[in-house]
């Protein structure tokens, strides 16, 4: 059963998410209770929440990496957990994933790393090959750095590598895995316009897991923010600067006080530091 | 007082449990194991279509182990030479120094230490390598670019094992009597026409260097896969990738010993 969040949405919706309960070991904490999230044709979508929200198990369960224990996970109108080894396949071939650290490989050059999936999806000649592969490195800024390994990279340009890698064969979904963590202001800026642009020139859907609110506000159309395990708030990002929900306020307003506990529980202060009298 | 007996038979109970926890870890561990290596195999069709795969690998397991073959095989060779003549000489039987370093090399020695030392070089190679690919999210990478891990990764490197094995053992061998003739011929003095046609005479093609060929083999399958079956099950941490390359390292050795009994055992009988 949809829930009525799910209003704002239309037919042309790329994943689908409904009443998703998952728990990485069954019977044991879920990560995810009755989640329902919707990603439009050609929006670029942040999944926002804490630290261990269970952000990147929203993407892993859209690959088909894991599978909800129960609930519908669906790609372009396929159930994820239906699919056979085969389809899954053919479905991860419609999906570019950027991993929070680029994921490279690292025996294999910069300019290898992004002909990857051409090499292993394509019979294209080397000569289309190395154009394709120019092309998407131009559209990151590192055209220059094809011939360089990854360990010769800093983390913010592995990040580009790996976004120009996740887009060589275009594909229509678009899965990035914190892509502002531990960026430079400038090139926290400018991975934030890349990821929008792209989204547009491609006319892809992007789904964007991160905790960075200013660039992804500035970026994005839409915005679900998890807090144990389920939907705690949704909406533009305009509607949600201008929410007075404690949830979405303790979260732009990055307060410890609020419903989203900071503190991990345990013993009270007094009696860890031995202050109380025995 | 009265709780003793009870503690006691808590104890017998929980190693008892502990004991049944081992077996059946154990037991799904090798059926996991199992399943992954007939994957690995119903996966390789595809390396016809690119050899590249394999004998970048090759290169990679071969050639490092090159030089730690090569150099261990020819002081085997001298340490034969000069135990076998110690011995051969109580029987007057020196000529026959040749035949003893082949038969020694060519049946055991060849394959069993090529394959320890295979295990030690390029099986924590491959067990590191594979676990920091997992560690680094590049196995996961791979799988959502629609690439399936164990036939782009692990099957290339399994045949790459398979076939430098063999080589290596070849080489070891080869290396070995040429240690063994050094040592015999021109520092002790025996016959150089008597320590290779004894040899030419006494090794059976068959007998003798496809059964060491077909060990070197086995070998080659069971420590490429422990190594990569270890790196591929590893946790994703320094530790779980440092305790994968022990224990790559031990099991391999262990199997290594215990498979030479076995086929040792299969092929005398027959």
């Amino acid at each position: 059963m949809p829930s009525a969040h799910l209003s704002h949405l239309s037919n042309s919706s790329v994943v689908t998410i409904e009443g998703v309960d998952f728990s990485y070991v069954p019977g044991e904490r879920k990560i995810l209770s009755g989640l329902h999230m919707e990603f439009r044709r050609g929006q670029v979508v942040a999944v926002m929440g804490g630290s261990g929200c269970g952000k990147t198990t929203v993407l892993r369960l859209i690959g088909g990496q894991v599978i909800a224990q129960t609930g519908s996970v669906k790609f372009e109108g396929h159930e994820v957990a239906d699919m056979s080894s085969t389809q899954l396949m053919q479905a991860r071939r419609r999906m570019g994933m950027l991993f929070q650290f680029g994921a490279l490989f690292t025996d294999l050059s910069v300019f290898e790393n992004v002909a990857f999936p051409l090499r292993e999806h394509t019979n294209l000649s080397e000569e289309l090959i190395h154009d394709l592969v120019l092309m998407k490195l131009n559209a990151v800024g590192l055209r220059g750095a094809r011939d360089l390994m990854p360990g010769q990279i800093s983390g913010g340009m592995a990040r580009r590598v790996a976004l120009a890698r996740a887009i060589v064969l275009d594909p229509p979904l678009i899965m990035y895995d914190e892509p502002f963590a531990g960026l430079d202001p400038i090139g926290l800026g400018v991975t934030a316009r890349l990821i929008r642009n792209l989204n547009d020139a491609l006319g892809a859907t992007s789904i964007i897991v991160t905790h960075d609110v200013e660039e992804t506000f500035e970026i994005a159309d839409y915005v679900y923010f998890i807090a144990n395990g389920k939907i705690g708030a949704h909406g533009t990002p305009d509607e949600l600067n201008h929410s007075a929900d404690p949830f979405v306020r303790q979260f732009l307003d990055a307060s410890p006080e609020g419903p989203v506990p900071f503190n991990y529980p345990g013993a009270d202060l007094d009696s860890d530091f031995g202050l109380r009298s025995k | 007082m009265k709780q003793e007996p009870k503690s006691r038979h808590r104890y017998w109970l929980d190693l008892f449990g502990d004991f049944g926890f081992f077996i059946r870890r154990n037991v799904t561990g090798l059926g996991y194991a199992a399943r992954m290596f007939i994957l690995v195999l119903s996966r390789s069709g595809s390396l016809i279509q690119r050899p590249r795969l394999v004998s970048d690998q090759i290169l990679f397991v071969g050639n490092y182990s090159f030089v730690i073959i090569t150099v261990s095989g020819l002081f085997v060779g001298f340490v034969l030479g000069l135990q076998g003549y110690y011995t051969l000489t109580r029987y007057g039987s020196e000529q026959a120094l040749g035949l003893l370093v082949a038969l020694s090399l060519t049946r055991e020695l060849g394959p069993v230490i090529t394959a320890l030392l295979f295990a030690g070089r390029a099986g924590t190679s491959l067990t590191a390598e594979i676990g920091l690919m997992k560690a680094g999210e590049q196995l996961s990478a791979m799988e959502m670019m629609a690439v399936d891990p164990l036939r782009r990764v692990i099957a290339p490197r399994l045949w790459a094992g398979i076939i430098a094995m063999p080589i290596l053992a070849t080489i070891f061998t080869a290396v070995g009597v040429m240690g063994g003739y050094l040592v015999g011929v021109p520092l002790i003095g025996v016959d150089s026409g008597a320590f290779w046609s004894q040899m030419q005479g006494g090794v059976d093609l068959f007998d003798d260097i496809a059964n060491g060929f077909l060990k070197s083999v086995v070998f080659g399958i069971a420590v490429t896969f422990i190594a990569l079956y270890q790196g591929y099950e590893s946790k994703p941490t320094p530790e779980g990738v440092s305790q994968a390359t022990t224990r790559t390292v031990v099991l391999s050795s262990l199997s290594v010993l215990a498979l030479d009994f076995v086929l040792t055992a299969m092929m005398f009988s027959t």
